[in-house]
């Protein structure tokens, strides 16, 4: 029965794809052969968890070649939950996405290429869990990171061109540190399959065999983004769509950690010097990324940092090497995939709500929407380690086989993971308190004395100044606030409609802008700077009119540089003019954020994000059989006698050596 | 048989040569660096299947004279992958050409947020920070003449105390970049 179920995992997927790929022409079918799929394979993934958490691990030779020789899956208690996981996770994704595709008509991102790419995905993952040699470990993580290259850069907008870009070229250096170190594998020990790897690289010298391993974990390293690798993360994910920066920041990262729990376990058990460099690794990653989280005020920056600080827990439990430390890291593993993907995709629901994913520009949430304050809170909590939660189980699990392994080295980081946990507390408070809390009425940058000062000095000076500003306006007379007012209408709906930026758009964004915002932040009933002037809420018009003042002063910057540097001047003019022209065509999330669309958050998309957060909720009511779970799935890890069986059979383990 | 030193030349020359290449800012010349990485890594995974031998055809070869075939096939599934990632970031550099006109990295976001907090101005300003990533968006709908020649407001000499307050403790990520949020909601 498993062996026929086993490979479903990677099959379905990628058949799947196919299918969706000739299905392009009719969104409507693609949308529910990705559910379908989807469903099957987490059907089959559930299935498979229960056999293996039964009978024990169990190995497919693919094409029924001889075992060391075939391609290998191995099914065992690790892999089986980690498919589980995230094909959930996967699964909810999708109702996001296909949720996001049915709510926004307008054609942004092509949704076609988007359910193939992301079941070709899913097959990559699952394929990196069930891989069993190292070889098809890479090629998992190829066909992952592939569909992941086009996932980022869907669209083509130049701003996921340029965070792609970072992605792209971290990802092959590391594919390539990988194949490499496969390549040294091999020459030393003659297989790629991991459970003969086991036997052989126990025989090696101490040298080659740290070697190998610190070459196979700076590898796994970048994909993990462990501290000394992990600067790529925070600048490439915010980019993307929120769906998919939700499913990368719950799953990718998650394969690298599987791959290092394998690498750690099976293949180089005990190695005590290479363990205290993942220690000291852990602890780096953990207060490094939260110091940048704390740091950070855009929320899906803040997120993508949690998510490389947390990396670190996981990388704590897997250095101890102790069943105690390997069920927690596991168990905050399986923590952790749900609840950044979750917090992802609230992140994207705020985006929808509040027209940013910046705290100083957001406000009044709580008020405005009740159950997205709920959708936020609650995963926070979690991530920040709250008692009752899944997130503080899997800390305390940590922390307690820290405190057992003793030593230096393992208190520092029970430390350092308790300080990463408040300061995870503090960054999220944050949010919090800005985006949600703060009443919707505030000005935006009210809250810190520094920038209201600067507010109330700028308009002291505007209030002076206006007429000097539109008198020495060489190329236009000043234009009375009406008119312009009707001008700026006029010229946001050529731009919705995706029509030529004229250049007395463009004018008004370099000199109006920044008195426009400032005036309507202190006189509410001044010059609405926003385009649409329609009915909205005072917060999405505070909100607008700080953008309206920023923008503004990103045009002022250039113009100050191109007076300084004039042989530039030329240049940014043409750029001022293509750049409203490419606002419009290229960046989806321009058309998302209009201000009709602002408002309403489709229901489907909160219910989604809703079920998922509810997915973490419960990992706090089944933490007691899920903690069994990971701590038969660790003792498994740690004897490695299971792994080996289930590819050689039951007979006496050495035997295997025979096999050339 | 004597091991041949003129592999692990070979390999490194060519790690070398593609690390130093994938350093450079020019998107093509990190293509030529990854390309170069590539193929040092498939003859390192090549050579380590021991020394040559004959094709590893029953019939055609005795077992003892064979060559090792099993990395000669992972060189190969690692050939076409490489093969199409290079196709894909050939298009990402195509299209990076399309929309900004240079495929060069641009300075990163958050070193121009670093810069933007910082009270010198002059520092955040400097041409490095607007570099050419920057610059002409797509191919332009109007050209440089139709402009008005002057952006911004005259009082130029104040502009960046103005922005200096402007941004006081807020770190906007519309500070320079472009298209993306320049557009009036």
């Amino acid at each position: 029965m498993i062996r026929v179920v086993a490979p479903l995992p990677v099959l379905l997927p990628l058949l799947g794809a196919a299918a969706s790929l000739v299905l392009g022409r009719y969104p409507r079918a693609q949308r529910l052969l990705s559910l379908a799929v989807l469903g099957a394979v987490l059907a089959v993934s559930v299935t498979l968890l229960l056999l293996a958490d039964a009978d024990g691990a169990v190995a497919v030779a693919a094409g029924g070649w001889p075992v060391p020789q075939a391609i290998m899956l191995v099914v065992d208690r690790l892999s089986a939950l980690m498919l589980v996981v995230a094909t959930t996770v996967a699964l909810g994704v999708l109702v996001f996405a296909v949720g996001q595709g049915v709510t926004d008509t307008a054609a942004q991102a092509p949704v076609s290429i988007f359910h193939p790419t992301f079941l070709v995905l899913v097959a990559g993952v699952g394929f990196a869990f069930l891989a069993g040699d190292l070889f098809n470990l890479y090629v998992g993580f190829e066909v992952l990171l592939t569909a992941s290259y086009v996932l980022l850069t869907l669209g083509g907008s130049a701003r996921r061109i340029r965070g792609g870009i970072t992605y792209v070229v971290v990802s092959l250096l590391g594919s390539l540190l990988f194949l490499a170190a496969i390549g040294l594998v091999y020459a030393a020990t003659g297989t790629v399959n991991m459970a003969q790897l086991s036997f052989r690289l126990a025989e090696l010298d101490d040298g080659t065999r740290t070697m190998l391993n610190c070459l196979l974990l700076t590898a796994f390293g970048i994909k993990a983004a462990v501290f000394p690798l992990s600067a790529w993360l925070p600048d490439s994910y915010p980019t993307a769509p929120a769906p998919v920066t939700a499913v990368f920041a719950g799953l990718l990262t998650k394969v690298g950690v599987y791959a290092i729990i394998r690498t750690q376990t099976l293949l180089f058990p005990g190695a005590g010097l290479v363990d205290d460099l993942l220690l000291l690794g852990a602890l780096a990653t953990m207060l490094v990324g939260i110091l940048g989280a704390v740091a950070q005020v855009d929320l899906r920056r803040l997120l993508s940092f949690t998510l490389v600080s947390h990396i670190g827990y996981m990388v704590f439990g897997v250095a101890l090497s102790t069943v105690a430390g390997l069920a927690g890291a596991i168990f905050y593993v399986v923590h952790h995939i749900t609840i950044q993907t979750s917090l992802f995709l609230v992140a994207g629901l705020v985006e929808r709500k509040g027209g940013s994913t910046s705290v100083n520009r957001l406000g009044g949430l709580a008020a405005a929407s009740p159950v997205l304050a709920t959708l936020f809170l609650v995963p926070a909590l979690n991530l920040a380690g709250i008692p009752p939660l899944s997130g503080f189980l899997g800390k305390l699990g940590l922390l307690q086989a820290g405190v057992e392994a003793g030593g230096v080295l393992p208190a520092l980081l029970v430390a350092g993971s308790v300080v990463t946990s408040l300061l995870t507390l503090l960054a999220v408070s944050r949010v919090w308190t800005r985006a949600f809390w703060r009443p919707p009425a505030q000005e935006p940058e009210a809250d810190t004395a520094d920038a209201s000062a600067a507010q109330e000095a700028e308009a002291a000076r505007d209030a002076a100044g206006s007429e000097d500003t539109g008198g020495s306006d060489g190329d236009r007379p000043p234009v009375p606030a009406p008119l312009r007012d009707e001008e700026l209408e006029q010229a946001a709906r050529t731009g919705a409609d995706g029509g030529d930026a004229d250049d007395a758009e463009d004018a008004e964004d370099a000199e109006d802008a920044p008195d426009a915002g400032v005036a309507d932040g202190i006189v509410p009933d001044g010059i609405d700077p926003d385009g649409g002037g329609d009915s909205r809420a005072p917060t999405g018009r505070a909100v607008g009119a700080a953008r309206a003042g920023r923008r503004g002063a990103g045009v002022l910057a250039r113009a100050g540089v191109a007076r300084r540097y004039p042989e530039l001047r030329a240049a940014l003019a043409r750029q001022a003019e293509a750049a409203s022209a490419v606002a419009v065509r290229e960046d989806d999330e321009a058309d998302e954020l209009r201000p009709d669309q602002r408002r309403p958050l489709p229901p489907v998309l909160v219910a989604t994000t809703g079920a998922l957060v509810a997915v973490t909720v419960a990992l706090t009511g089944l933490a007691g059989p899920l903690y069994a779970l990971t701590d038969r799935a660790a003792g498994d890890l740690l004897e490695r006698v299971p792994y080996r069986e289930a590819v050689y059979g039951e007979g006496p383990a050495d035997s295997a050596e025979g096999v050339p | 048989m004597t091991p041949t030193v003129v592999l692990p030349v070979v390999i490194g020359g060519l790690y070398a040569a593609g690390a130093y290449l994938l350093l450079d800012r020019s998107l093509t010349r990190v293509l030529l660096g990854f390309l170069l990485l590539g193929n040092a890594t498939n003859v390192l995974v090549l050579s380590a299947g021991g020394p040559a031998g004959l094709a590893p055809i029953v019939g055609y070869a005795e077992p003892e004279e064979m060559g090792d075939p099993l990395p000669q096939a992972l060189v190969l599934t690692a050939i076409v992958i490489t093969f199409g990632v290079s196709a894909f970031v050939l298009a990402v550099i195509h299209r990076s050409w399309r929309l900004v006109r240079q495929e060069v990295i641009a300075v990163d976001e958050e070193d121009r947020r670093v810069a933007d907090r910082s009270k010198a101005r002059a520092d955040a300003l400097d041409p490095d920070d607007i570099d050419p990533g920057d610059l002409p968006v797509e191919d332009s709908v109007l050209g440089a003449e139709d402009r008005p020649p002057d952006l911004g407001p005259p009082t130029g000499s104040d502009v960046e105390g103005r922005l200096a307050r402007d941004h006081a403790g807020s770190a906007s990520d519309d500070i320079g970049l472009p298209a993306a949020r320049r557009r009036r909601r």
